[in-house]
């Protein structure tokens, strides 16, 4: 009698395509290469200065000042892009109108621009004799050379996020799901919040991180615009280049390092409210 | 167990873009009956189910559901179950919440208490005999199992009138057949006002009261099975309800003839000269070649549940199909009579 068959390796799944032992090898070389290497270097160097090094430059108030201000307005800025992203992907796919090619296309603009291009459009556009910032004037708004500047920058970066990762779950939704409620007695706003948004949830959380980490990254559309006050308005990346500028590698590596503790942490946390939310609203 | 008119269908037309999809349709469904729209494709009859349902509206005509005229009704208010072809059941609830959605979706006054709606839901899901289920998710059922979830939903609301589009056209063969059976159970239990749209002729004749035919946005017949199928109005209404053979006949004084020789078929009064002879597979028997009204050789032959189907090609190029008992197989090449026992004639 012959041997029963067994699989020979457990965790790897039978499949029709052949190269899993290449490309397995192949993502972690590249991984630990292009990422977590750089990641390591930067850890070591901050290292040198110790644990207690580390936390004297992180509660150093200018810089604990520039990190509240870049975790701050990135995620305020995230939130809005998230929302404004929704309604202009909701708007680009459900509505049929002239140059509706020509706006979705502009969606992807602050992708492409070079983001000193972004930066100095938006400070000569927000500047107080720019074209809105001499009306915002008017109405004692300063946005230029303020938080709120860093806050728009962030918004226009992290918008096309927001927009391309709901947009093909919009395109998506069946037509008959949102008939099949109203048919039930649903009113549109109740087939609204309860059958059409729930499952987008998860595609909302995921273009909230990455507007969110691009905001948090983000320097050259930042810095033109934000004036760059320190404790007001001065962000953390700025920080770092201007402690490199004054050859105190140590200070950047330690700001650096604190930037990535926080980011990964945050990226963490909305991983698991997105697995949670999928779990909850995304079962397909 | 049918009854008054449900719902009345007055003179019913709509156009998308150009094309005219119903033309001056009208149509009664009676209280309490399954009626079956049977049609080809593309002969209107999911947009006559949406717009009684109120998914859609006509250009002209008028929907009006017991004495009350719905035409410019909202579907919220029309109290109407819908199936869709492709369940359309919410992915991101459970089947529970699935089949109490219409009920949570009412207003505050009119809303059943938590506990008397997850005794209708409890209810609903033993008539479906998915009673285990009420936790699972949509895409942890199989496609029956989904369908049968769709049903429950529509029918928690209590509907007027339960419509049915292709409900079991994703489905396997088998599948069908049981849910066919089940959905006519179904209906003799609760007495629902059902309309179901299929281009199963099969389905429509087993699970129906009546059957409406529909073709391009025009009906042709409603009646009960068997009248549909011994008494077809129209060619059209003959073709769709199975395999026919079409013959050239003669018609005279109540009497037809093909290639000269009499059939058993008669001709309605007044329907004279040359008609088109319409007989189905079964109409037709195997004859010596002096009383046989047609002629061929056998080009192939099958068996299938009992019956032998023999393709025979005629002279002058058609092939007819006809249906005999599994006895003696009649080899390929072999000359054949064929003699016409019943069928229909049209005007040519
Ligand atoms: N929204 C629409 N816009 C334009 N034309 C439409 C629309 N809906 C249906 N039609 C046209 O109306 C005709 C009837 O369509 P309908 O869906 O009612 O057919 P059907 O009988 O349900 O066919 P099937 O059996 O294939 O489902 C078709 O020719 C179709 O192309
Ligand atoms: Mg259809």
């Amino acid at each position: 009698m012959p041997p029963p068959l067994r699989p020979r390796r457990r965790f790897r799944q039978p499949s029709v395509i052949p190269g899993f032992g290449l490309t397995l090898g192949y993502t972690l070389t590249c991984l630990g290469l292009i990422v977590l290497l750089p990641l390591a270097a930067l850890v070591v160097r901050a290292s040198g200065l110790g644990l207690s090094g580390i936390w004297e430059v992180a509660t150093d108030p200018r810089v604990a000042s520039a990190l509240r201000v870049s975790f701050g307005v990135s995620a305020l800025a995230a939130l809005t892009a998230s929302v404004f992203g929704f309604l202009v992907a909701w708007v680009l796919t459900r509505y049929e109108f002239p140059g509706r090619r020509i706006v979705d296309a502009v969606v992807d603009l602050p992708f492409a621009l070079p983001t000193a291009v972004a930066g100095i459009a938006l400070a000569s556009l927000y500047a107080p004799n720019g074209l809105v910032g001499a009306q915002l004037a008017k109405l004692g708004i300063e946005a230029a050379y303020t938080p709120l500047g860093i806050f728009i920058a962030m918004v226009f970066i992290g918008l096309p996020f927001a927009v391309r990762t709901v947009q093909p779950l919009i395109v998506e939704i069946d037509r008959e799901i949102e008939e099949a409620s109203a048919t039930l007695g649903a009113g549109r706003i109740q087939t609204l919040t309860r059958v059409v948004l729930p499952p987008l949830i998860p595609a909302v959380l995921t273009g909230f991180a990455l507007a969110f980490a691009r905001g948090v990254g983000e320097y050259g559309s930042i810095i033109f615009i934000a004036g760059n006050l320190p404790y007001v308005s001065e962000i953390a990346p700025l920080l770092i280049v201007i402690k490199l500028s004054e050859f105190d590698y140590g200070g950047a590596c330690a700001i650096a390092t604190i930037m990535l503790g926080i980011s990964f942490v945050t990226l963490l946390v909305i991983n698991l409210i997105q697995a949670w939310s999928r779990r909850r609203f995304g079962y397909v | 167990m049918t009854g008054s008119t449900a719902i009345r269908v007055e003179t019913l037309s709509k156009t998308f873009d150009t094309a005219a999809v119903l033309h001056d349709l009208s149509l009664d469904v009676r209280a309490g009956e399954l009626l079956a729209l049977l049609g080809p494709s593309g002969s209107g009859k999911t947009t006559l189910l949406r717009i009684i349902a109120g998914l859609d509206f006509p250009d002209r005509g008028r929907i009006v559901f017991g004495a009350e005229d719905a035409t410019r009704l909202p579907v919220q208010q029309r109290a109407v179950g819908f199936v869709f072809q492709h369940y359309a059941l919410f992915k991101h609830m459970t089947v529970a919440d699935n089949i109490a959605y219409g009920l949570n979706a009412r207003k505050r006054a009119d809303r059943p208490g938590k506990s008397e709606i997850k005794r209708r839901v409890g209810d609903l899901l033993d008539l479906i005999k998915l009673s285990g289920f009420a936790d699972r998710y949509p895409s942890q059922l199989s496609g029956g199992q989904r369908q049968r979830i769709a049903l429950a939903r529509a029918l928690a609301v209590e509907p007027r009138v339960l419509l049915l589009d292709e409900p079991f056209g994703a489905l396997d063969a088998q599948v069908r057949k049981d849910l066919r059976r089940w959905l006519r159970e179904i209906h003799d239990r609760t007495g629902q006002t059902t309309i179901f749209v299929t281009h199963d002729q099969d389905e429509a004749l087993e699970l129906s009261d009546r059957v409406a035919v529909l073709a391009k946005g025009r009906l042709e017949q409603i009646g009960t099975p068997d009248e549909v199928q011994e008494a077809p109005v129209s060619s059209t209404v003959l073709k769709f309800l199975g395999d026919t053979i079409e013959v050239e006949a003669i018609a005279q004084g109540g009497e037809v003839r093909v290639e000269g020789r009499l059939t058993p078929v008669t001709a309605p009064a007044g329907l004279v000269g040359p008609v088109k002879l319409y007989a189905r597979p079964w109409q037709l028997q195997f004859a010596e070649s002096h009383e046989a009204h047609l002629h061929g050789t056998v080009r192939s032959s099958y068996r299938s549940q009992g019956r032998q189907r023999i393709e025979v090609d005629r002279p002058e190029g058609k092939t007819v199909v006809v249906e005999a008992s599994d006895t003696a197989r009649l080899p390929a090449g072999r000359a054949v009579g064929l003699r016409i026992l019943a069928g229909h004639v049209f005007a040519g």
